[in-house]
């Protein structure tokens, strides 16, 4: 690939993250905010969305912070919120024959949902090169972590993002990219797994068990689907 | 602009765990051999993670999420995502505050 093709990669990528990355902004000062009042240093909310940069796991955090902080709680928290993470990286792992080793192990360090659910779907249309991914991660990480320091500094000056809706902007993401796997009724049926074994679990545990539960029942009604198909052949 | 000892720690934590989960998935697929089975396996990843991410704000939330989600659905079969999602989020406003929710 030659600097021309690693530019356009580069900038294809970045026009499709471009509303995702508008959307953030909002959840990235809500989170900086959210750190401020439980007593986090402007610092120490920047280095957090940079070390760890998993939102979900971050707001969990300010939902458990204690002083002192502890570590064990919040870093076990963060690896059962995340867990979902094994299956998104096995998946898009797949689908990275066009990067190098090294290129591959740094795209995991940045795969956060909406950065994941986009070179998913650049997967099913195109060849998922290193300069796209790099496109949809590198300027998302960036604007993650400077909205979370603004946050932190503006503080209780923001609103309830609620009002507005925006708070739906990362669901109604999902919705639109779910739309696009579909591929008839087998489809249907992991869908329908997911979401029985997700709202069942949400309604049972506290915490994101429910998105491992649901990830799981998908992938489990696909193998109880290819088994019968088996039996029947 | 100070770093607490303890909270640098819990950040070190978090981080850590965070990185785990995601070169793992990286590294069970170069030693597990991917026969078709594994390969229809991990391509009900993308839209099982996404199901189930969305599935409580879908289903459980309250009727204005609920309808918002069609709507958004619905959007996402004929339009570009940038327009898809803004009807979402309009429903969603709207719809709350005809509610109350």
């Amino acid at each position: 690939m030659n600097k021309n093709d690693v530019i356009r990669e580069f900038s294809g990528g970045l026009r499709t993250m471009a509303p995702l990355i508008v959307a953030v902004m909002p959840i990235g000062l809500v989170f900086g905010a959210v750190a401020a009042s439980k007593g986090l240093s402007s610092l120490e909310v920047t280095l957090m969305s940079a070390f760890v940069f998993a939102g979900g796991s971050q707001f969990v955090a300010m939902d458990i912070w204690s002083h002192p902080a502890s570590w064990g709680a919040l870093g076990f928290s963060a690896l059962l919120v995340n867990i979902r993470h094994v299956l998104m990286s096995a998946s898009i792992g797949t689908k990275m024959p066009a990067f190098s080793g090294p290129a591959k192990y740094a795209a995991m360090l940045l795969l956060a949902d909406e950065i994941w659910a986009m070179a998913e779907t650049r997967a099913t249309q195109a060849r998922l090169s290193a300069a796209w991914y790099a496109g949809l991660a590198v300027p998302f990480y960036f604007v993650w972590v400077l909205t979370s320091l603004a946050g932190s500094l503006a503080g209780a000056f923001l609103g309830d993002p609620k009002v507005i809706g925006l708070d739906f902007a990362f669901p109604a993401v999902f919705v639109v990219l779910l739309m696009g796997f579909w591929k008839g009724r087998e489809t249907g049926a992991v869908l329908a797994a997911s979401a029985a074994a997700a709202v069942l679990t949400h309604q049972l545990l506290p915490g994101v068990w429910y998105i491992a539960a649901g990830a799981a029942a998908g992938v489990i009604a696909t193998l109880v689907i290819d088994q019968r198909r088996e039996a029947c052949a | 602009m100070t770093v607490d000892p303890n909270v640098f720690l819990a950040i070190v934590a978090m981080a850590a765990a965070t990185v785990l989960t995601r070169i793992s998935g990286l590294l069970l697929i170069r030693f597990v051999t991917i026969g078709p089975q594994q390969k229809r396996a991990l391509e009900a990843i993308p839209p099982a993670v996404l199901m189930a991410v969305i599935s409580p704000t879908a289903l459980v939330t309250g009727p204005a999420e609920t309808l918002a989600v069609l709507a958004t659905a619905l959007a996402a079969t004929r339009l570009p995502l940038l327009a898809a999602v803004a009807t979402g989020v309009i429903v969603v406003a709207i719809a709350r505050a005809l509610i109350g929710a």
